[in-house]
């Protein structure tokens, strides 16, 4: 035999800007569609749902007081990042589900192309989402709105790139901060996704990333009390019912989205806060 | 210094109340299959007997509000539908002083509030609410301008009609139509609307309104036929009705109970304050769900601010809620006084100071003295659960950090309050709070233009302005 033998990459969890191994040294393997040998998956745990909430939570007051614009220019960054690794991530996408190359590239320029939407809202919605209110009376009075908190995220199964991008970015870009799960049969896009944010400037903790089960994960995700709000989009809906009844003890903010260019995606994890103030000297 | 007041009490001859009431379903009074009592907080006269709506009864006015729905409200454009509208807000002011009489019968509310608060707002709200029914595409970011269908509205005791009218307002303006069901203790504004939506020829079925307990609430929470619930209420019940809708297709708003901090900075106003602080936790006996119950004062001003405010709180005057000049009205029902009492025992069980206005309170009726406890720590009962009574507690800081902890360490986050007077500062804590209302310098101010609602356990959705009006609409984010 010649040549040289290739350098494999062990995916990993991305939990507060690190690459951790699950706490439960659980891994699952990954095949392509035709049942090669791709990788071993971390199989991630409940103990790494919290450690990836605990540091999610340290990092949003942080994330929620950047700028608009400076949230705005690190999702660009992203976008950016992404884009000079797009035949990397093409293939990727390819050897995980059996899309054809093209098909592939496509689905990585359109999750270049969403978040570069995405980014540019950052500074937007809030004016449009917002309201001055004309109270009959001698207040100033006005509603903005706010970023959630901790929002979770269950990715869908098919389109591991772009169907986490859709999930992620509307979370983030309002000053959330994340913990999302790949899609549970081809994580290795979410997982590398981790390495392009890495490089973007995103402060740790913003966005943690899992590997591992729907079924076992997603029940904790609903039932634990420091994430506000979770995004469902990627669970089957026969699901959702058991999840929302879950996710009640905190009156967790549940939704699902199907398109993905849509600003309702960043408002379903954003609070209206309303203030008034007394006009007079 | 003390002041005399003669009795002024309003005349309760201005409102007409029937021994016994029925439904309003599809647009006729249908006879209820049992009765009970609704009696006048204050004195516990039995005012009338309120239809317990059965299953069968919920099923009668979903039937109705379906059919007129599919028939004819749908199809109304939105500009017909607007009008409907302006007519109720105009019969509404026309019978203002009925309905504040009878509000204040009812609830046990001071008559000065029913007057000058619950009815005029209540009519407010139907007349923003009306202009927006033919202006829905302006109603927001991604907004639809479909209603939902049927919706099913659970109200409390606290602002019987003018929760009535944050419900059916936005939901008629959106072209929805009603199956609403006012509290056991506070049915009777609910049933004079009735006779409002009859004046103003709203079509049958529109708005149907069943009386009745919380297995009436049930009932209406589990029908198939209803698209949308909508519940102001405890956070207990809210969790009930979030479990048993989350299996459905049903859309599902909330707005439930609070425990708001009301921070007063060492620069406030310091008589202002007092005010405010008053008002913040003693307007409508404290029933509600946003009031200033937490008091976290600045350590160089606790004092001053505590020495006022006893003062201030001698001066209210505790009594007959007809009295146009009571300050103070009955305690809604034997069961929230038992409620009041067992939570301000715990107080001083575990070791707060209490101090209650020196007031004499009537013999009969239900009635709770304006009360203030100080030395609370935020491990105590009455600075974690909601009290919604006439009691205060009082928490001190000493760097404004400490202030924004103590204020957001609640599951709650419904309202708060700043008083400061300095700008930046204020705007610094606004943004620090996890409160869907921020009072500053001011306090319980409410509008039809002013959304409102909590973050966290406080509910889902908001109520009130362009915010609002999402929630009756279908598929709408906010």
């Amino acid at each position: 035999m010649s040549g040289r033998l290739e350098v494999m990459k062990t995916y990993k969890l991305y939990i507060n800007g690190a690459f951790p191994r699950t706490e439960s040294g659980r891994s699952y393997e990954i095949t392509s569609n035709k049942g090669e040998f791709l990788a071993n998956a971390c199989l991630a745990s409940r103990k790494d749902l919290r450690d990836a909430v605990v540091a999610a939570r340290a990092a949003q007051p942080g994330w929620a007081k950047a700028t608009a614009f400076n949230r705005g220019q690190i999702m660009y960054r992203i976008a950016e990042m992404l884009e000079g690794r797009s035949d990397q991530f093409a293939q990727e996408i390819s050897l995980q589900t059996g899309a054809s190359a093209k098909e592939s590239l496509q689905e990585v320029s359109d999750s270049v192309d969403l978040l570069v939407w995405y980014a540019g809202w950052s500074d937007k919605l809030p004016s449009l989402a917002g309201s001055t209110n004309p109270v009959s009376g001698p207040f100033y009075n006005f509603t903005v709105p706010e970023a959630l908190g901790v929002v979770g995220a269950i990715a869908p199964i098919d389109k591991p790139l772009l169907g986490f991008v859709a999930t992620v970015a509307p979370i983030l870009v309002s000053g959330n901060t994340a913990v999302a799960l790949a899609s549970s049969t081809a994580p290795l896009s979410a997982i590398s996704f981790a390495e392009v944010v890495a490089t973007s400037d995103l402060p740790n903790g913003v966005l943690n990333i899992l590997s591992g089960q729907q079924s076992e994960l997603a029940p904790w995700f609903a039932s634990h009390m420091d994430i506000d709000g979770l995004d469902i989009s990627g669970l089957p809906i026969d699901q959702h019912g058991a999840i929302k009844e879950a996710g009640v003890e905190n009156l967790k903010r549940i939704s699902a989205f199907t398109k993905t260019t849509e600003p309702g995606r960043i408002l379903a994890f954003m609070e209206a806060k309303t203030v008034w103030h007394p006009i007079g000297n | 210094m003390n002041f005399e007041y003669a009795a002024a009490p309003e005349s309760r001859s201005v409102v007409k109340i029937d021994p016994e009431y029925g439904h309003f379903i599809n647009g006729k009074w249908v006879n209820g299959s049992s009765h009970f009592n609704t009696i006048n907080p204050a004195t516990e006269e039995v005012l009338s007997r309120i239809a317990l709506g059965t299953a069968a009864d919920v099923d009668a006015a979903v039937k109705a509000a379906r059919n007129t729905f599919d028939k004819s409200w749908s199809k109304l454009s939105g500009r017909e539908r607007g009008k409907y509208l302006f007519r109720i807000a105009r019969i509404m002011q026309e019978r203002a002083r009925e309905f504040a009489v009878l509000e204040t019968l009812d609830n046990g509310k001071p008559i000065r509030e029913s007057r000058d608060v619950d009815v005029p707002l209540s009519a407010a709200h139907f007349f923003y609410h009306a202009g927006w029914a033919d202006k829905l595409e302006y109603a927001g970011v991604d907004t639809t301008t479909a209603p939902h269908g049927v919706v099913g509205q659970i109200i409390p005791w606290n602002f019987p009609l003018l929760m009535l009218a944050w419900k059916v307002a936005p939901a008629l303006a959106t072209g929805n139509t009603v199956v609403l069901k006012p509290a056991e203790t506070t049915s009777l504004t609910a049933l004079l609307f009735a006779q409002v939506c009859q004046q103003a020829g709203l079509p049958d079925g529109v708005v149907n309104i069943v009386t009745g307990d919380g297995s009436t609430g049930s009932a209406i929470v589990n029908h198939p036929g209803i698209d949308k619930i909508a519940f102001t209420g405890s956070t207990e019940v809210g969790k009930l009705i979030a479990r048993a809708v989350a299996p459905t297709n049903k859309s599902l708003t909330l707005e439930l109970g609070g425990k708001g901090a009301n921070i007063v900075f060492g620069d406030a106003a310091i008589d202002e304050t007092v005010e405010g602080i008053v008002n913040g936790i003693f307007f409508n006996q404290g029933h509600v769900c946003c009031a200033g119950s937490r008091l976290i004062l600045q350590e160089s001003i606790a004092d001053e601010v505590l020495e006022k405010l006893k003062r201030r709180m001698d001066k209210i005057r505790v009594g007959d809620p007809l009295d146009k000049n009571t300050d103070l009205g009955a305690i809604n029902s034997a069961e929230q006084l038992a409620k009041i009492r067992e939570l301000t025992a715990a107080g001083e069980a575990e070791g707060a100071g209490r101090w209650s206005s020196n007031c004499a309170l009537p013999e009969n009726g239900f009635w709770f003295a304006p009360t203030i406890f100080t030395g609370v720590t935020q491990a105590h009962r009455i600075a974690r659960e909601e009290i919604f009574g006439p009691v205060l507690s009082v928490l001190t800081f000493r760097t404004p950090a400490e202030a924004i902890e103590k204020a957001n360490n609640t599951p709650f986050g419904l309202s708060a309050g700043i008083w400061s007077e300095k700008g930046s500062n204020i705007l610094w804590a606004t943004q620090q709070l996890r409160a869907g209302v921020i009072w500053a310098n001011t306090f319980n101010k409410f509008d039809p233009a002013s959304p409102f609602g909590g973050y966290k356990e406080s509910g889902w959705g908001r109520e009130g302005g362009r915010h609002g009006l999402s929630a009756y609409l279908k598929g709408s984010a906010k």
